[in-house]
């Protein structure tokens, strides 16, 4: 399956997380499938120009979320699902109520947006710090 | 793709001296350090620190005046079977004709010559047959010198300034066919740039030169987590028992670039530095003791200060 990664070196995230968010992306949307090959690690590298280990570090974390599995001589395919898309999701009704509840109450996009990543933050502790540090 | 292991460290300095004039200046100046082999080590500094110098050492093309130089634990030497060189000048014969040139790199490098990546490097469909090397760009002059490097099946690319005239797209492309040899090969790569922000992607090791001495050498993500920049109320005092690299006023209180030792302070504001910002204050900084991973060993060689 053909899968092209834009590297945005100047985004502040760095290119290993860049590659895991845009398959974990890919899945989200239907992009990629289960059982859908992604292209190696060698024709990535090539690609992007990015250090062999970034990518290897990409396709490691990959698999240890189970979303890909690599089989030698074979290749990398695809093997987990990410949530369905956000329009059939339970959840949306009582967020939308809940966000609604806080606008009228005169809360700011900007202020419920750092609330819910708070919130976030507290339940799913990331294992990597959550810094924005400007990329050389 | 496959890392073959390979014990011997790829580049070793220790002490390496050298100046061009007897009373003229030492462009090297005790400089020591340890490349590990397999790695893609950007090696950095302002112009005068000595990268062209070191790397033209490496390749045997100059001799030192003091202290060693040992790629895969044996002497460096012109003409080293291993050791691949792009010189800065891109020393080519101008007369010549890119076909001639590609020959040339088989016959110097008889069954030690990968053609198939060199041709590829290369891509001939940009030339014409006749045309010869004197009438070319600078940067497409350029990719024929490192075409040669490539060929040539080497196992230490020492690369000065790769990049340097290479426009956009064939800095992407050429960088890109650079690290699918080194993910098909484990080749070591050493190469020098100006630009600190086009080898942070590909570089996963880090040489820093200042006034031909070595001021930080080792695994960038291990050098970027031995630092912090922080944030905080109050002066310097504040941050004794750190060592800092450099530091400067922020409203009432300060911000630092310091090397990380023991737990920050409940009111600091604590991030990671980028490669650029690493660089840039050791070298504003260069007072401060240098860092290396793993510690240099003691120098069988006197080794001169740094003045603190």
């Amino acid at each position: 399956m053909a899968f092209s990664f834009r590297i945005d070196r100047r985004s502040g995230v760095p290119s290993y997380v860049q590659i895991v968010q845009q398959v974990q992306q890919a899945l989200r949307l239907g992009l990629l499938q289960p059982g859908d090959r992604l292209p190696t690690a060698r024709a990535v590298v090539e690609a992007t120009a990015l250090n062999p280990n970034t990518v290897l570090k990409a396709y490691r974390e990959l698999e240890s979320q189970g979303l890909v599995e690599t089989r030698r001589r074979h290749g990398t395919f695809v093997t987990g699902t990410l949530g369905a898309s956000s329009a059939d999701s339970p959840w949306r009704a009582e967020l939308a109520d809940v966000a609604a509840r806080a606008r009228a109450a005169g809360l700011e996009r900007d202020d419920l947006a750092a609330l819910f990543t708070d919130v976030l933050e507290d339940l799913y502790p990331s294992k990597e710090p959550d810094v924005v540090s400007p990329q050389a | 793709m496959s890392y073959p292991p390979r014990p011997d460290a790829a580049l070793v300095a220790d002490g390496v001296s050298k100046r061009y004039r007897r009373r003229g200046p030492d462009v090297l100046d005790g400089c020591t350090f340890h490349i590990p082999a397999g790695v893609v080590c950007a090696l950095v500094g302002p112009n005068g620190a000595g990268k062209s110098t070191l790397l033209e050492l490496a390749a045997g093309v100059q001799r030192t005046d003091r202290g060693s130089l040992e790629a895969f634990g044996g002497q460096v030497w012109a003409g080293h079977p291993r050791v691949a060189h792009l010189a800065q000048h891109r020393p080519l014969f101008h007369r010549f004709t890119v076909a001639e040139t590609l020959r040339l790199g088989a016959r110097l490098n008889v069954g030690n010559w990968d053609a198939e990546l060199a041709t590829r490097v290369v891509d001939p469909g940009r030339f014409h047959k006749d045309d010869r090397i004197g009438d070319l760009s600078g940067g497409e002059r350029t990719r024929i010198a490192l075409a040669l490097a490539l060929g040539k099946r080497a196992d230490l690319l020492l690369l000065d300034e790769p990049m340097a005239d290479l426009d956009v797209l064939a800095r992407q492309e050429l960088m890109g066919l650079l690290m699918a040899h080194v993910a098909d090969t484990g080749t070591t790569v050493v190469m020098s740039s100006h630009i600190i922000s086009e080898l942070a992607d590909a570089c996963d090791h880090l040489l820093l030169l200042d006034e031909g001495t070595t001021r930080l050498c080792g695994g960038i993500d291990e050098l970027v987590a031995a630092h912090a920049v922080v944030t905080l109320p109050g002066g310097l005092d504040r941050l004794a028992g750190h060592t800092v690299v450099e530091a400067r006023p922020a409203g009432r209180g300060t911000s630092a670039l310091i090397r990380t030792a023991g737990a920050p302070g409940d009111d600091w504001e604590v991030r990671p530095p980028s490669l650029e910002e690493l660089v840039l204050a050791h070298l504003a900084a260069p007072g401060v003791p240098g860092l290396a991973f793993p510690p240099n060993p003691p120098s069988r060689l006197h080794v001169k200060e740094t003045a603190a």
